[in-house]
């Protein structure tokens, strides 16, 4: 005899068709790739949908966060090397003329 | 056609996406000026080329990748890199245990993003093969579009996708093994069968 307690009803995985179409169309979504019309169906099924919402959110969120992470400040020196080889540039320019 | 005199004023402000992508292609602070310069010395001299109105961040851009390509890449003798392992969309948040039950409020999946450091996605970047990373760079990062990307590198919009597609995955099995590593997360997500 089975005496295991039953088991709770089974999440819901985003397993529809619309769900694995959504998802397929995922990054094109983020990156404003798509036309206006499948844009607006996807928006549709992720209003009904929360668990693509979730994974959608989820990588928006990583997008920003890589982004952010990324950043790194321009050292002085090299702002004043890009500055002084520019101005040679113009000057061989100038006499060149 | 675009006068030179007015090259500096245009390009300057781009300086700090440009050294960003440099180093992420570099990855050494002093190749990395080495680059952002000679691309800016390329730029003023090819000036003339560049139409007004069009997108100079990607003209930049284009400059900066060419030269690295040219010049960077072949002084370190990189075997070129082309493989990576296939792993499945959506890797980090799959393994996180998204998708798989119902979350419960705030999701934890993002939590734990919370916890990556700058030098946990600068080293997950850097790790990608060279290809790879120049199309996650110049999407996620700079937020060039598809076309932007293929004009950029000169390959087709086909081939970007592909690229920025396999590139994530594989950036997000890396920062999955940060996760791991800092006990963020278990090494496998717990698949639970009472």
């Amino acid at each position: 005899m089975d005496t295991r307690p039953p088991e709770p009803p089974p999440a819901q995985p985003a397993t529809t068709a619309e769900c694995r179409e959504a998802l397929e169309r995922l990054y094109h979504f983020l990156d404003g790739e798509l036309t206006d019309t499948r844009r607006g169906e996807i928006q549709r099924h992720l209003d009904d949908c929360s668990p693509c919402l979730e994974a959608f959110d989820f990588e928006a969120e990583l997008k920003t966060v890589v982004a952010r992470h990324c950043r790194d400040r321009v050292p002085d020196r090299l702002r004043m090397r890009v500055v002084m080889a520019l101005a040679e540039a113009s000057k061989e320019d100038l006499a060149s003329e | 056609m675009s006068d030179r005199a007015d090259f500096a004023d245009q390009a300057m402000g781009h300086m700090a996406s440009l050294y960003t992508a440099a180093l992420r292609m570099t990855r050494n602070p002093a190749d990395a000026e080495d680059l952002v310069q000679e691309t800016y010395l390329k730029a003023y001299r090819a000036f003339g080329t560049f139409k007004e109105g069009t997108n100079l961040k990607a003209w930049l851009y284009k400059i900066l990748t060419n030269t690295f390509i040219n010049s960077y890449r072949s002084r370190k003798r990189r075997p070129e890199q082309t493989e990576l392992d296939d792993v499945e969309d959506l890797y980090l948040y799959r393994r996180l245990g998204g998708l798989e039950a119902v979350s419960l409020g705030r999701s934890a999946e993002e939590e734990v993003m919370e916890h990556f450091t700058e030098g946990d996605v600068k080293a997950a970047v850097e790790e990608l093969p060279e290809q790879f990373r120049m199309a996650v760079l110049l999407a996620d990062v700079e937020g060039f579009s598809y076309k932007e990307i293929a004009e950029i590198l000169d390959i087709p919009i086909g081939t970007v996708m592909s690229r920025l597609h396999r590139g994530r995955r594989a950036l997000q099995k890396a920062l999955h093994e940060f996760a791991v590593q800092r006990g963020l997360t278990p090494p496998v997500a717990e698949t639970t069968t009472t």
